[in-house]
Parts: structure tokens; sequence; C-alpha cells
């Protein structure tokens, strides 16, 4: 019998820790699947962050951090400093990445470190409950907007790729969906030529990844993937912002 | 070695890049930005990493992961830098990992002022950062002192796996005095020094996929794992405890009228005084703690005899380790205290003339 799928050797036996319908486990998989394919299981490490998804550093089957909130892409350089012979990622989520670790980012971004960032944008604090996130669309209610995002008083979600795009060191930036299969096959292409360009040492790569938190939108997981596609891709819509390899 | 007269800041660098420091990550702030200089200059001459981060808290945490990768690696920074670093050394501490960290204290609360002052004491010595953790913490006294704890440092930071703050301050930093060089590490020995962290630090997997899963991480969601985890870091503590007190004793005999208690910059002028006043038929002793934690309790417990009328602290603070002489004291005799702050250093003469008012 052939085996035509199966869990990535880049994956631990673990069990996933995460709600039903969380978008959270797509995304490892696919990280995980490109570095078996990439061949670099003995040589990339990642950097968890705080949120949910702070025990992806059980769930990859190689050497992990985790790291203090935001704080990834500065222990990544870190490491990548240490070990520059080694492939470096980090996983952060939108409050991680773009509320308490917005200066980590951009300077990461600016000098161009040979790391790769996926960046899971959701919308929403998902492992604290359902707070207000950076990314949080105008109107939206949360548990610390209870009355609707007001754009006068807390300004507009941030736009991440569109920010880091301003700079002139990073080598690769795309923001990709993961709320059809056919938006998985296309991020998977996303995750895998970052990881590709990390390899060959290009520079600093980074894919959003757009995703669902139905336990704190309050929605079953078909509800929230129809409130993604109507809500978020309008205003983070999924392209290609840069990609240095292809000039 | 011939001896060269070199500023603390400058000598500490050196120190360290002859440890085999090739990692450093540190934020420009007065009055240590000789030492991050120096670094910027000399690292790329010994194929080291110099970066300069983007603030205090992300230099500490790219030191988090380099010592996380197994390297050895060091930050500096002074009084309110050392407050923002703080999250990262309670991860390092928490994640049991080696690495140094220089505070050349500066005058505060808060942007304070740039002279010399002792004012982080119970920042280094009882936390700072969050939760049950201790750091190993040195004070130097002399540009000397302040470069050979450059390696001391590392020794202790990779033989228990803890971070280690030396505990200067501006005097020291600022100061130029003569100061002599222990010969460099070989790339070889440095190479060696990694190795032994190899079973548990980010290292390439060179015997293939899925060799090793080492993580780097503070993190027990399980209360009863983080229970053991800081009963395990207690059991640490205790060890240090036992085996790394340093203290110089200064003219310290079974006579001392008064034995002094200082540490870092104030004990130098205290010698001072402590000469003038021997000199003139007195008999005070000093003890000078080179640990501040571990602390020398029983040290100082030791020295106080039937003939010792008060145990005298002095220190650039409102009285931060007066505390701990008090505990080591513990009611035997009177503890005086006399303390400057705002980064004014007493002189010699100010300090003679509250130990003539004891005696």
């Amino acid at each position: 019998m052939e085996v035509i799928a199966t869990r990535p050797k880049s994956l631990t036996d673990l069990q996933f820790t995460y709600c039903p319908g969380c978008l959270h486990g797509v995304a490892h998989r696919l990280v995980a699947e490109c570095i078996d394919e990439l061949g670099i299981q003995n040589t990339v490490t990642g950097v968890a962050p705080v949120g949910c998804s702070v025990f992806a550093y059980k769930f990859f089957d190689f050497d992990m951090a985790q790291a203090a909130h935001g704080r990834a892409p500065a222990v990544a350089t870190g490491i990548l400093r240490a070990r520059p012979e080694m492939q470096v990622f980090t996983y952060q989520g939108d409050g991680d990445l773009a509320a308490i670790g917005t200066a980590e980012i951009i300077h990461a971004a600016n000098r161009g470190e040979n790391m790769t960032v996926f960046f899971v944008n959701n919308a929403i604090y998902g492992m604290t409950g359902g707070q207000m996130a950076p990314t949080s669309l105008p109107g939206m209610k949360t548990t610390t907007s209870p009355y609707g995002r007001d754009t006068n008083d807390i300004g507009h979600p941030i736009q991440v790729c569109e920010l880091l795009n301003t700079l002139i060191s990073p080598y690769f930036i795309e923001r990709v969906s993961l709320l059809t299969p056919g938006d998985i096959v296309k991020a998977k292409k996303a995750v895998k030529k970052a990881l590709t360009y990390n390899k060959e040492r290009r520079g600093f790569t980074f894919v959003e990844l757009i995703s669902t938190c139905p336990t704190n939108w309050g929605m079953d997981p078909v509800e929230s993937l129809t409130w993604a596609k109507e809500n978020m891709i309008p205003f983070f819509v999924p392209q290609m912002f840069r990609d240095k390899g292809a000039e | 070695m011939a001896k060269i007269l070199m500023k603390g800041n400058e000598a500490v660098a050196e120190a360290a890049i002859r440890a085999g420091c090739r990692l450093y990550f540190a934020y420009p702030i007065t009055p240590q930005s000789e030492l991050i200089e120096y670094m910027a200059r000399m690292l790329p001459k010994v194929d080291g990493c110099f970066l300069q981060a983007e603030s205090e808290v992300a230099a500490i945490n790219m030191v988090y992961g380099a010592a996380g990768a197994g390297k050895r690696t060091m930050t500096s920074s002074s009084s309110p830098g050392i407050s923002l670093k703080m999250e990262g050394i309670s991860y390092i501490a928490g994640a049991n990992l080696p690495a140094v960290i220089i505070n050349v204290q500066r005058g505060g609360p808060g942007l304070g002022d740039i002279q010399p002052a002792q004012g982080d004491y119970f920042q280094a010595t009882k936390g700072g950062g969050h939760g049950d953790y201790r750091l190993i913490v040195l004070a130097p006294s002399s540009v000397q002192e302040f470069a050979d704890m450059a390696s001391l440092s590392f020794d202790l930071a990779d033989k228990y796996r803890n971070p280690v703050m030396i505990l200067s301050d501006g005097m020291l930093g600022q100061m130029m005095e003569p100061v002599e060089f222990k010969e460099p590490l070989t790339d070889a020995k440095i190479e060696e020094l990694g190795k032994q962290h190899d079973s548990w630090c980010i290292n390439p997997n060179v015997d293939g996929p899925g060799h090793h899963h080492n993580e780097i991480n503070s993190l027990e969601i399980d209360p009863n794992v983080l229970e053991q985890h800081v009963y395990e870091l207690d059991r640490k503590y205790k060890l240090i405890e036992k085996n790394e007190i340093l203290f110089e004793e200064y003219k310290v005999n079974d006579d001392n009228e008064i034995l002094c208690v200082a540490f870092g910059t104030a004990s130098r002028v205290v010698k001072s005084a402590i000469d003038e006043l021997n000199d003139e038929g007195h008999n005070i002793g000093l003890i000078r703690p080179i640990t501040v934690w571990p602390y020398p309790y029983e040290q100082i417990a030791k020295r106080i005899t039937a003939k010792t009328k008060l145990v005298h602290v002095f220190e650039l603070n409102l009285g931060q380790m007066l505390e701990d002489v008090k505990i080591a004291v513990n009611g035997k005799v009177p503890v005086e205290f006399y303390g400057k702050v705002g980064g004014i250093v007493f002189t010699p003469a100010e300090v003679k003339a509250k130990l003539l008012e004891k005696l």
C-alpha cells in the first residue's frame, strides 16, 4: 500500500491543544511539511511566542525556544548570530507580533536577519480569552472592546505586511489565507518559498497567514470561515508584497 | 604581561573577549558607553558578533537566544537600562541559561543622573524581575577586579547555567587604573566550552533528523511541574550559596572596635578612612563582600567579637545592603549606617568623621 499522506516528521506525536476549528494546526502542518520537504529538520530551529501557539515548542520536532511576549524576533536574532549555520523561524500571533513586539519585528526585518517569520493573524487575543488585538477590525466586538472597536479612540487595525514593506531590507513578504483548501495550497507555496530563501541565506522572509478564532469570535468553525472571508480578507488582502528572488 | 592604563568599562570589555565572549548585544547608555563602543570596535576583529539592539529589552532577549544556543554571551547597561532588562533576566534564570550582565550603576530612581551610585543593590540581589530566582552578583572595587570578574562570571554562568551580574558603578566604569589581563582563550578552547552545552542547547542535529529535541523554555503550565522546577532552581541556589561566597577582609582582627561593611566603590573610600584612623591608634576593620549574592552572612557574623562595639555599613544608597548586614549581625551589636545618594560619593574625611563619632 502506498502512503500518500502522513504526519510530517517535523511534528512530534503530541496532540495539538488547539480549539476545534482553529487553524493553528493547519499552519503548524504547513511549516512542518515544508521543513521535511526541504530536508532541514536537522538544522532548523524555531521560536514560539506567547499566545495560543505558546506550546509550539513542544509540537515541532527539533530544537525550539520559547520567548517572552513579543520578543521572538530578538530571541531568534540571538540564536541566529550564535548559530548562523542553522535556519531560524519565529511563529507569532497578532498580539505578540503587532502590539507588544512591534519594535522587535520591525528591527529584525530592518536588519534583514536571515530568519523566517510566520505571522498568524486572527484579529484577536486567543489564549487570554478574546481581547482586542492590534489587528481587530473596526467595530469588532471583543471582551475589551465590548461596544466594538472604535477607531477614533484606539485607531485602525495595523496592516503588518504593508508596514514592513516600507523597509528596504526584507527579502520576501507575502500575505496568504488559510480559509479554503485552495488558499491552503497557496499558503504552502509561500511558506515553502520563505523557508527556501531562509535555507539559501537570502535574508528576512515574512509570511502572514490569515486565520480564525471560532471560540473567541463566538462562532462555529464554518461561520468563522465565512466571517473571515467577508470581513478580514477585504482589509487584509492576500497578496505578494515583495519577492526579491523573483526580481 | 605588562599593565595597561584603562577605563573600567573598556577593561571589562577586553577581559570578556579574552574570556571567550563572542556574542554581545547592547543598547547605548551613560555611563557604560565605552563598553559598548569597545565591543563594537574589537569583536569584529575576533570574528565575534557585536549587535547594537533596538532596545534594552531586545538586547537581553538576544542574549537569551544566544545563551540558548550554548554560546558565551553578554550584555551591559546602566541602571535604567537594567530595569528594562529585568523581564529577560527572569526568563534567562527560569530557563537555566548561562549569561553575563554588567550593570554600570548610576543615580536613580527614574532617569536619575549619570554619576556613580549603588542604588540597584536590591534589584540585583533580591529579584528585580518576577518570580523566585537568583542572580549571582559580583561587586568589583577596582578596574583590575572589574576586569577579572569577566572570566569569573562566564565560568560561574557555565558551571551553574545561571545568569551572573557584575554590579559595578559609574566610578569604576569611568575611572582609569592599571590593569593586567589574562591570556585570551584560544578559539579551540572557546569551541570546547560551547560543546559542554550541546546536550541541552539549540544546536544542529549533526547525527540526523530527530536526534534531539532540546527546549529553551521557562513555561510549565502544570503547577505541580512548575513547583518541581522551582525547587530544582532552589537546590542550585543553595549549592551556589555553599560554594561561591567571596569576600575580602581588610584589617580585620579579633580586637576591632568597629567592623565596617561596604562593597564596590564605597569600600575604597572606607579603606582610606580606616587607614587614617588606624594610624592614629584605633582598630577598625572592613569586610568587603565581593559576591553580594550569595552574601557572606556567616563570615560577617564570625567576625563580631567581645571587643566589637558596633558594625558600620557604608553605601552609596539609602541603606540597601544594610538589611543583609543586619541579618548577619542578628542583633548582637548595634548596626550603624551612613550613605550618600544622588550620585554623590562620600569622601574619606566624611567616613572618618562618622566613625570618630562612634569611637
